[in-house]
């Protein structure tokens, strides 16, 4: 099925021009948040916690503030308390109390990397050289580091107010149970002729961003302030400054610079209230920019995750029954992405007896933030590769057995209504007939994984403005920051919309002043939501251009049709020839004044995400480690706009998923202090560890959006590490329950077998 | 980064005479690959800093094949990547300088530098060791010259005296049917320090190997030559009996730790896979020789 | 603070004299001295390259040099890729193959490519890859970014030239 506009096949839509900003971006020219820089300047610093759990009992400045060039040095002892209430920050609930506490330690440090104190000075080294002059009196706590260690009894308590609702007034690690049920689990695995139960765990991992966080504030006298930062969400970071700075939202104004890349990881603040506190305090306009150190430190990894799977199937690949206990480390705060994990872990099969139980859990180490699909793909590495077990017992294809039990249009989902029109199957079926899937793999120690993924998508708010300028070009103005070719999606939108060359349509992304409320970039929700708003702002010019045209033929309205950008009457008329936009925009100041096309919306409709991941591995048996050999995604992508930033974000979140599979893991020692903090030892995949990575967009259109768009941006990471354990496990029979699935651990499982295996042909003989 | 001051002699002499003055609080700079980062870290924190690249002596790449090679300890690791010469003679020393860190790096690093940085896990050391290479070192005192096995003492600390300088890498000329190799392990395909890091040399006589030396790097506090699975080897022919008892006694002299790069268990297995195959790889290539 | 130096280097084709302490790097200088800030800061360690420069024909990673080190040095950023508002073919094919998403590593990528193709102008898929290795790209899992310097290089051998000798 294609989706179409009202006349007919897209002229714009699914074709591949160049992203309007390219240039700028491989020039050097176009200016990301630590580009900035305005007359007199100052450079902050951040003073962190050298102890993954410490009391405070007290921190001097008085001697920093005495270093020539420092002028002025800030603590939690200058902002105010924050409301302790949860909101809803992107894909996060944040609690504004305990975000204020993340900016500025208050009497407790909570993860090694916690932030204390900052400090303005006339350069970033004397900055740096002061923070060595704070002086803070510690007394040292045992830290929690795991949810194991975290939910024992007797276990170290983070955060003396936190209570959940099953322990009464007891303190607690633990910040939330949640609890999905359907059926008689029982009675399921009972009619269930296999049954394969695990358990999973899996590391804390970073988003990776090749840009660190940056801010600069800057304070006017009259109490206004403006913050130049790269950020998901410029609303986000004004409301959230805002709370945390005591200020009304109007105070601040955030313009979002150029952002190099997020995943999930800018959609909350970190470095911008300090930004604006400095400034306020020195008078000047202060940057600070986070080394990679404090990026891995103290900005929002996602969790680090403990899952059991069981699930039962009958012999003929019918799954009955499935039961999930879960618990995600949230961080030194409550907010895991647990709650999602739990909703996505058995998404794409219709069950109909399950029990899934899932806990939010306070660790010392740094509050998690959103990162890509949050909370799927850890689910996924237990799901899936259970799901291939299974599979196996039953002597079924596992592609098969995922077509047999997966969801379509009208399942059930594990909480809210019935799926509307997806493509979950659909991803399957192309992988199954795909070149790659067909050809044999051959070679010792190689292996085929296949595994899937779901991730829900999300709506939120968007407004866009369309401007007609007097030349009968146009601009798309919107408040989505744009992180992987967005803003060549609206000016295509736009142009379709409008009948122009996509050329000459320029789109921007506004400041917080210059445009409507606009949610976080985030969620795989732009090219959806926003991308609904500007097709709704560029209807509304559509209308106001035909409104002009009647009144230049002195016709109604309804009788003036406009395609591909030319205005004409539905019925011809002799001396009203049609008009080009180029021609009715030199006619606007006489008919009425400038036409502005405008839209906001609190997007419905949401189409939710499915992928399906095929690789091939080769393991060496006797290091554990893993080369890929071949990787093939297919996606239900709805409509693609652009198809080549579509594959770009199937490409890259498989990138992430593999890094997530095999290599990357923060790494904490005994004492709860991070041993990895660069990108030396947090191994993300260089450019020599992949292979191409080849796509198949399946394009079930969304039925809830006008031009069928569904959410593509996350998707993708959530198969890649349960595909490579399916594939380990056919390259050389072990099943990894743990990721990263890193040369140690593999090998270690390979050893376990073999020794079991001489064992056993010993105990033969 | 703390405030330090920089000077950057032309002539060993004036290096010498920097370097004696300044004593402990000055530290050369050649490509400032590990000194920069560390300086940014305050692991270490020179008062002057003395950029050797100007000197003659130690940019000096110069082979015969009667006395071997002189190595400028700034050469870069490029340079020698690049080098036909060295390609021949010195495939696994070259292999070694070719792999540590990216093409930015190799740029910028030399095989000196990565020696006086006194790593474990630096990749060109083993491959050193393995060389029989000797360090040719000038000081207040005047010159000497040390094995390079016993140039690291303890991690990050060498046996360079306040004042003394690298000067070069002196390294034999490779004996007929010879050749030499390097591996390391890393779990990524670039960009990683060593897990396990195993240079060899071979000499052949016949089908029988008549000497071999084995380096080991990121298995120890220093890199180490690995003496008994080397000797060993020794009037053997290369089955995989002599393999397995060579891994065998490298495992053996390894004493790793566990970090974030690989536990002690397996480090140990792995120098074993390495010295197998890096062995056999030494071989092969002394074969052709 | 220790006392600023003067440094006479050529960038991008032209003579520039700059002031610095001994402990700012190049990378450093070039945005916070000189305004160049298409050199990125992503690690300061020389792990994910999107800071490199080409210095004397060879990338280097700019955060672990020395401003001073850059006297009487030959420097070429990622502004001085293009001639005026000719882009340079890789500059091109980055554009038409969609080979950035948030293009923060875009100008490290293009500086070490522009090193790659200056010495090997046929490379093959892996040794574009060995050449890239040392920039990190986290948005596009490099595929775009492979496929657009081996396409970059046959435009190049087919009479699309460079620029200016980089």
């Amino acid at each position: 099925m294609e989706a179409t506009t009202s006349n007919g096949k897209f002229k714009v839509i699914g074709t591949r021009p160049i992203r309007h900003d390219g240039i700028d971006k491989v020039i050097g020219r176009a200016k990301y948040g630590a580009d900035y820089a305005f007359p007199g300047m100052l450079f902050g610093k951040v003073l962190r916690s050298p102890h993954a759990h410490a009391r405070i009992k007290s921190i001097k400045t008085d001697k920093a503030l005495k270093l020539p060039g420092v002028k002025a040095v800030v603590t939690a002892a200058d902002l105010p308390e924050a409301a302790n209430r949860l909101e809803q920050a992107g894909e996060m609930a944040i609690n504004p109390h305990y975000l204020s506490m993340n900016i500025l330690a208050r009497d407790k440090v909570l993860y090694d990397g916690h932030a204390i104190a900052a400090v303005a000075a006339t350069s970033p080294h004397i900055a740096e050289e002061a923070l060595k002059l704070i002086e803070v009196d510690y007394e040292v706590l045992e830290p929690a580091m795991t949810v194991d260690a975290a939910m024992k009894p007797g276990a170290p308590i983070l955060l003396p107010d936190l209570r959940n609702r099953e322990e009464g007034d007891k303190q607690t690690n633990v910040a939330q149970h949640y609890q999905f049920k359907r059926g008689d689990v029982e009675a399921g695995f009972r009619a269930a002729d296999y049954v394969v139960e695990r358990e999973f765990n899996t590391a804390m991992v970073h988003q990776g961003y090749i840009e660190p966080h940056n801010a600069v504030g800057i304070y006017n006298a009259d109490g206004q302030a403006t913050i130049y930062c790269s950020t998901q969400g410029a609303f986000d970071v004004r409301s959230l400054s805002a709370q945390v700075l005591g200020v009304p939202v109007g105070k601040i104004k955030v313009v979002p610079a150029e952002i190099g890349g997020g995943f999930g990881g800018k959609t909350t603040i970190y470095l911008e209230p300090l930004s604006v506190l400095l400034s306020k305090k020195t008078g000047h306009p202060v940057k600070l920019v986070m080394t990679r150190s404090e990026v891995l430190r103290a900005s929002g990894p996602t969790s680090g995750s403990k899952i059991k799977v069981k699930m039962g199937a009958t012999r003929d690949g019918k799954i009955v029954a499935a039961q999930v206990w879960m618990a995600y480390e949230a961080g030194a705060f409550p907010g895991s992405p647990v709650g999602a994990g739990a909703m996505t872990i058995l998404a794409p099969y219709t069950i109909e007896n399950l029990q899934i139980d899932a806990y939010d859990v306070v660790v010392n180490r740094p509050k998690t933030a959103a990162y890509r699909a949050p909370g799927a793909s850890n689910a996924a590495m237990a799901s899936e590769t259970v799901i291939d077990e299974l599979a196996e017992k039953c002597g079924i294809d596992p592609l098969d057995l995922r077509i047999q039990n997966g969801v379509k249009e009208g399942s059930p989902q594990v909480v809210g209504p019935p799926f509307r029109r997806i493509g979950f199957i659909e991803t399957c079926e192309a992988i199954k007939n795909s070149d790659h899937y067909k050809s044999p793999l051959s070679g010792p120690y190689r292996g085929r994984g296949v595994a899937s993924g779901f991730w829900f998508n999300a709506g939120m708010q968007s407004s866009a403005t369309v401007n007609i300028h007097t030349d009968g070009t146009a601009s798309v103005v919107t408040g989505s920051p744009d992180i992987g070719g967005s803003r060549a999606s609206m000016a295509m939108i736009t142009a379709e919309v409008l009948g122009l060359p996509v050329t000459d349509v320029r789109p921007l992304v506004a400041d917080t002043d210059s445009i409507g409320h606009t949610d976080v970039t985030g969620g795989s929700r732009v090219t959806f939501a926003t991308g609904m708003a500007v097709y709704e702002a560029a209807q509304d010019a559509a209308r106001q251009l035909r409104e002009r045209a009647a009144k230049v033929w002195e016709v109604k309205p309804e009788d003036v049709e406009l395609h591909d950008g030319v205005l004409s009457l539905k019925e011809k008329a002799e001396g009203k020839a049609p008009m080009t936009i180029k021609e009715m925009a030199t006619k606007l100041a006489r008919t009425g004044g400038p036409i502005i096309g405008r839209a906001s919306v609190n997007a419905r409709g949401v189409g939710p995400a499915f992928a399906t991941t095929c690789v091939d591995v080769e393991v060496d048996p006797d290091t554990g480690k893993v080369q890929i050999l071949r990787c093939t995604i297919a996606q239900d992508v709805g409509k693609a706009i652009h198809p080549s930033y579509v594959e770009g974000q199937m490409q890259g979140g498989t990138a992430q998923g593999i890094g997530w599979g095999l290599n990357e893991e923060y790494f904490y020692d005994q004492k709860g202090i991070l041993r990895n903090t660069g990108l030396l030892d947090y191994r993300m995949p260089t450019c020599l560890d992949l292979p191409l990575i080849e796509t198949i967009l399946v394009e079930v259109p969304n039925p809830g959006h006008p031009l069928g768009v569904r959410g593509v941006g996350e998707v993708s990471i959530v198969p890649p590490p349960a595909a490579l354990a399916n594939a380990i496990y056919r390259a050389v029979g072990v099943r990894m329950t743990e990721t990263p699935m890193s040369p140690p651990r593999l090998l270690k499982a390979i050893l376990k077998k073999r020794a079991a295996e001489e064992t056993q042909s010993a105990a033969a003989d | 980064m703390h405030a330090f001051n920089y000077e950057s002699p032309s002539t060993l002499a004036d290096a010498l005479k920097l370097m004696k003055a300044h004593g402990e609080k000055a530290r050369p700079l050649c490509g400032g690959t590990d000194l920069l980062i560390q300086m940014r870290a305050g692991v270490r924190q020179p008062e002057f800093v003395v950029d050797i690249k100007k000197i003659k002596e130690l940019r000096e790449l110069k082979f015969s094949a009667r006395a071997g090679l002189r190595l400028g300890a700034a050469v870069s690791c490029i340079d020698i990547a690049e080098n036909e010469e060295m390609r021949r003679n010195y495939p696994g020393l070259t292999e070694a300088a070719h792999l540590i860190g990216s093409l930015q790096i190799q740029n910028r690093a030399s095989v000196g530098g990565n020696l006086c940085n006194g790593s474990p896990a630096a990749d060109s050391t083993p491959a050193l060791i393995a060389l029989k290479a000797r360090a040719r070192i000038a000081g207040p005192r005047g010159e000497r010259e040390v094995p390079v096995e016993e140039f690291v003492v303890s991690p990050g600390r060498t046996v360079l005296k306040p004042g003394e300088l690298l000067v070069q890498l002196l390294i034999p000329a490779p004996a007929p049917h010879s050749s030499d190799a390097y591996l390391r392990f890393i779990p990524r395909n670039e960009m990683d320090i060593a897990v396990v890091g195993v240079g060899a040399s071979v000499t052949l006589d016949g089908d029988k190997v008549k000497a071999a030396r084995i380096g080991l790097g990121a298995v120890a506090a220093t890199p180490l030559f690995a003496q008994k699975a080397s000797e060993s080897l020794a009037g053997k022919k290369l089955d995989d009996a002599a393999l397995e008892t060579a891994a065998r006694l490298a495992s053996e002299a390894s004493s790793p730790i566990d970090d974030m790069r690989g536990t002690a268990e397996y480090r140990r297995h792995v120098t074993g896979v390495l010295t197998r195959r890096v062995l056999t790889i030494a071989a092969e290539r002394a074969r052709k020789r | 603070m220790s006392k600023k130096t003067l440094v006479e280097t050529t960038i991008n084709g032209e003579a520039v004299e700059f002031l610095c302490e001994p402990r700012q790097s190049l990378l450093e200088c070039l945005r916070d001295v000189l305004e160049l800030t298409g050199s990125k800061e992503g690690c300061l360690t020389g792990d994910c390259g999107a800071c490199s420069v080409l210095v004397d024909g060879r990338a280097v990673c700019s955060c672990l040099m020395l401003g001073v080190e850059a006297q009487g040095k030959n420097i070429r950023t990622v502004e001085g890729l293009a001639d005026g508002t000719a882009l340079h073919p890789l500059q091109q094919k980055f554009l038409e193959h969609a080979s950035l998403q948030c293009g923060i590593c875009t100008p490290g990528i293009l500086v070490s490519a522009t090193a790659l193709l200056n010495r090997n102008p046929d490379p093959t898929e892996q040794e574009v890859r060995y050449a890239l290795a040392g920039n990190l790209c986290r948005c596009t899992g490099y595929d775009k970014i492979v496929r657009a310097v081996l396409d970059a290089a046959k435009a190049m051998k087919s009479g699309a030239r460079p620029n200016r000798a980089a």
